[in-house]
């Protein structure tokens, strides 16, 4: 096949092609309102840059390089990482370049994305990186000018000294402070102080991104460069005969190459490969269980009644409290699989030549990516480089390396470069999935209807503990009984945004919920009694901080006009994760006999918070996220195989489906404890009890549209 | 294989591909126009939509057969400096997370604001409810979408 226009290529490669291996450089264009201003590259900045540490380098114009060594994928971390070094380094933001930094062990540590976990870890690394930076600046300064460091103040890029007069931007000591032993330890500012911390900086990508530059790994180029798609056997299968003849005579397509229980057809373009693969013709036999949702449903049934559990929890004597239990509610939930469905399909980049490898694409885990690599190549870690391109979307799919590992496979076959490319049916086929799990809780109330006995029986797949046992109320019961029995699936498992606690909070919110109705309590009281008592006199280990809790469940209460109006049927849930606190509520307005959802209110605890549109962003996602998936989404199979295979089946939310939402945060005082995952656990739960407070239903499965207690409530979903 | 001459972004460009190419691998594999993106295949998601003489189109299921002489129009041609009012207004709302699907989301909301200059709230819902958004941008598009047909 013949290209004939490349133009608007080579012109990317040109622009982004050649800095010390990193493609994507990240631009703030803020020369574009001053033309007269010659804006530098950040490849000529960095040329003549001195580097101060590994977030950090400094050219003597006065341009700041910053690099962010964790993956981007939505959560904003390419935007906030360098906000926390700008901030002690007193830069002026509008001088600062921010670099996607490649894979590199040796400079960075927990150089992925996952858990919510890049701001918690990093927070002192990033301060201590611009603030050991700003002190050799300023104490090249003192030097040059021959005065006391400490009568030296540093604002917006500029260094000064007041009583001389003298003043200076940073590039003008650059060489001198490159001489200058940085100290182990340095003062960090007063958070009072903060002046970029706080604000809404813009995405460092926008640009880029609204004008269609190539940012992701399925954009990635490299002349000569081959192109793969890959037909993956179905769980639990083997392949039993092969016949490619058909695929191998589609016009464009080079090779076919078998690895493991995978068929890759080769090419040179993408499209010629869709067509191939659908002609390759293969027989799979069984090659252990071949299950399906049926199965599924029997095993939790079963595994429920009479698996063999473990024990993750014991407080007080259970048997006890729920014999003599004045009361003693009980109910099972349960969810489907998920994809994780990012909207940047699986893709890799690898070329492998000899005992060298290099791996270009996007990955949450890029350290994972090169160890697979290596394990497969037979060849060390160090032969192995890795950039990570901008993610479309991760969700902890790309907390997997097994795209990146068929790109290994077929450029060591073929002896080229390859970019792997997946289809929205390779993606929603391929597992790694959020599994299935389902849940037996029983409460035992006393004649005051107090909560003594608790108990929570968790039926996972592939999830190890399927529990949360020092998660609340456990610390608030006196008699709690956890247990988690995990079934072993052929169908493969991930983690899934806020994993377990993405459903189990859910169940558990609906079940407290169902507990307050029958003890006679006001939903958020009844929470607000078991937190005063975990409060003034805890039972056994606590996991979460209580009075964090309180804060967002008062404010939520309050925020929210709890109960103030009686039009209003109002859910409620409240969720820690991941470090942080988030409640909500969700609020139904009946209107004409229909009920309408209209608003979700959202209050947060996750720290400081670093910048408010990204921790907006993150609470709006992560509640439309829960919502989506709760209300919509689900995954069965038959054979070994899901049955859902694209969007028109596969059902995601959209614009329409979203009520208005309104956030909060609380000023805790604490250093910034993640937020990635914390919003998405509670909006199932302030949903579901929301519209039980509307209509009367009870939802205890997900997706809600599919249970039919929900078939004959016409929710609708409005905003304003 | 057939020779096809497409007016893409004001130029002609002469690939020769197979008649039932999509528009939208044409654009991607054959031209380097790399903005228009790929997630579904099928026309559920958006993502890969562009202009076809003005009209808003799914690329992926446009047969490179079937453009003829219609005018192509892409998130790299919607604008010569990303300054397109739509560009701007994604910009100052600061629409995206992960940003994959907001080229198209872009090409949707430019389409429509040409057809309807002064929309109501649940106009612009009906135009952008063709466009997924995984990480759940939605409130942020609508606003921006607003704001772009203010400034217009």
């Amino acid at each position: 096949m013949k290209t004939i226009s490349r133009a608007s290529r080579r012109d990317f490669l040109k622009i982004a092609g050649t800095t010390a291996g990193s493609l994507f450089i990240g631009f703030n264009w803020f020369g574009c309102d001053s033309p007269k201003v010659e804006v530098l590259s950040t490849e000529e900045i960095l040329a003549q840059a001195k580097s101060f540490n590994s977030y950090l380098a400094i050219s003597p114009t006065g341009d700041v390089v910053i690099y962010s060594p964790n993956p981007e994928l939505g959560q904003n971390i390419k935007t906030s990482f360098p906000m926390v070094v700008a901030e002690e380094l007193e830069a002026d933001w509008e001088k600062v370049r921010v670099v996607q930094a490649n894979l590199d062990t040796e400079k960075y540590d927990r150089q992925l994305t996952g858990g919510s976990g890049a701001m918690p870890h990093s927070w002192e690394r990033l301060r201590k990186a611009g603030a050991t930076a700003k002190y050799v600046l300023v104490a090249a300064a003192a030097k040059t000018w021959n005065v006391p460091a400490e009568e030296i103040t540093v604002e917006k890029g500029i260094i000064s000294h007041k009583s001389s007069g003298k003043s200076g931007h940073f590039g003008e000591f650059v060489t001198e402070a490159s001489t200058i032993q940085a100290p182990e330890e340095v003062a960090l500012k007063d958070k009072k102080d903060f002046k970029i911390i706080g604000t809404p900086v813009k995405n460092v990508d926008a640009k880029e991104m609204y004008t269609g530059k190539p940012l992701y790994g399925l954009d990635f180029y490299r002349e000569g460069m081959k192109y793969a798609m890959v037909q993956r056997a179905p769980f639990g299968m083997k392949i039993k005969s092969l016949d490619d003849a058909a695929a191998r005579a589609v016009s464009g397509v080079t090779d076919v190459v078998t690895f493991g229980t995978s068929v890759a057809v080769v090419g040179n373009s993408t499209w010629p490969l869709m067509k191939a693969k659908k002609l390759l013709k293969i027989d799979y036999e069984a090659d252990g269980q071949v299950e399906g949702t049926v199965d599924h449903d029997q095993i939790f049934k079963d595994l429920l009644a009479s698996g063999k559990a473990e024990t993750r929890r014991k407080d007080g004597n259970v048997e006890s409290a729920f014999k003599t239990a004045a009361k003693v509610v009980s109910a099972e939930y349960q969810c489907p699989f998920l994809a994780h469905s990012p909207m940047e399909p699986e893709n890799f980049f690898a070329h492998v030549q000899g005992d060298k490898c290099e791996l270009i694409g996007p990955t949450q885990t890029p350290d994972r990516a090169r160890q697979a690599a290596a394990d497969i190549l037979g060849i060390p870690k160090e032969n192995i480089t890795v950039e990570i391109t901008r993610l479309g979307g991760g969700f902890g799919r790309r907390l997997r390396a097994d795209y990146a590992e068929e790109a290994v496979h077929i450029s060591k076959a073929i002896g080229a470069p390859v970019k792997v490319t997946w289809s929205r049916e390779d993606e929603l086929t391929g597992g790694a999935y959020r599994p299935a799990v389902r849940y037996r809780f029983e409460a035992a109330l006393n004649e005051s209807g107090e909560m003594v006995g608790y108990k929570l029986r968790g039926v996972g797949m592939n999830a190890g503990n399927s529990t949360r046992e020092n998660n609340f109320p456990s610390g608030a019961v006196d008699n709690v009984l956890i247990e988690s029995v995990n079934y072993e699936s052929s169908i493969t498992t991930n983690a899934w945004r806020a994993p377990i606690t993405n459903f189990l909070a859910y169940a558990e919110q609906s079940f407290l919920d169902e507990v307050a109705l029958e003890a006679g309590k006001d939903p958020v009281a009844f929470r607000l009694e078991l937190l005063n008592r975990a409060k003034s006199n805890p039972v056994g280990e606590l996991g979460y901080d209580v009075d964090r809790m309180i804060s967002v469940v008062e404010t939520a209460r309050d925020k929210s006009n709890w109960g103030k109006d009686p039009n209003v049927k109002q859910g409620f849930s409240v969720y820690f994760s991941h470090r942080s606190y988030v409640a909500q509520v969700a609020n139904i307005e009946m209107q004409s006999g229909t009920p309408v959802l209209k608003k979700i209110t959202a209050v947060t605890d996750c720290g400081v918070v670093v910048n408010p549109t990204g921790a907006n962003h993150q609470v709006r996602g992560g509640i439309v996220d829960g919502m989506g998936h709760a209300m919509y989404t689900n995954l069965t199979f038959e054979n070994g195989m899901p049955k859902q295979r694209n969007f028109d089946s596969y059902r995601l939310i959209r614009l329409k489906e979203v009520p208005e939402i309104e956030t909060h945060f609380l000023d805790s005082g604490f250093d910034p404890t993640g937020l990635g995952e914390p919003a998405l656990p509670p909006t199932g739960g302030a949903i579901a009890n929301a519209i039980f407070a509307a209509t009367g239903r009870r939802l205890r499965s997900q997706p809600f549209i599919e249970q039919k207690e929900f078939s004959d409530i016409k929710l609708e979903i409005r905003r304003a | 294989m057939a020779n096809y001459n497409l007016k893409i972004n004001g130029k002609t460009h002469a690939v020769d591909v197979e008649d039932d190419t999509p528009l939208l691998w044409v654009l991607r594999d054959h031209l380097g126009l790399v903005g228009t993106k790929f997630s579904c295949g099928i026309a559920q998601c958006g993502a890969c939509t562009v202009h076809l003489n003005g009209n808003p189109t799914f690329s992926c299921v446009t047969p490179v057969s079937s453009v003829g002489n219609s005018e192509v129009v892409t998130i790299e041609g919607l604008s010569e400096n990303g300054d397109h009012p739509v560009q701007k207004a994604w910009e100052e709302i600061d629409v995206a997370q992960c940003g994959y699907c907001q080229a198209g989301q872009i090409m949707t909301a430019a389409a429509f604001l040409k057809q309807n200059s002064n929309p109501s709230m649940e106009e612009i819902d009906n135009a952008m409810n063709r466009n997924i958004c995984r990480c759940g941008t939605y409130h942020k598009i609508r606003e921006a979408v607003a704001q772009a047909a203010k400034t217009k």
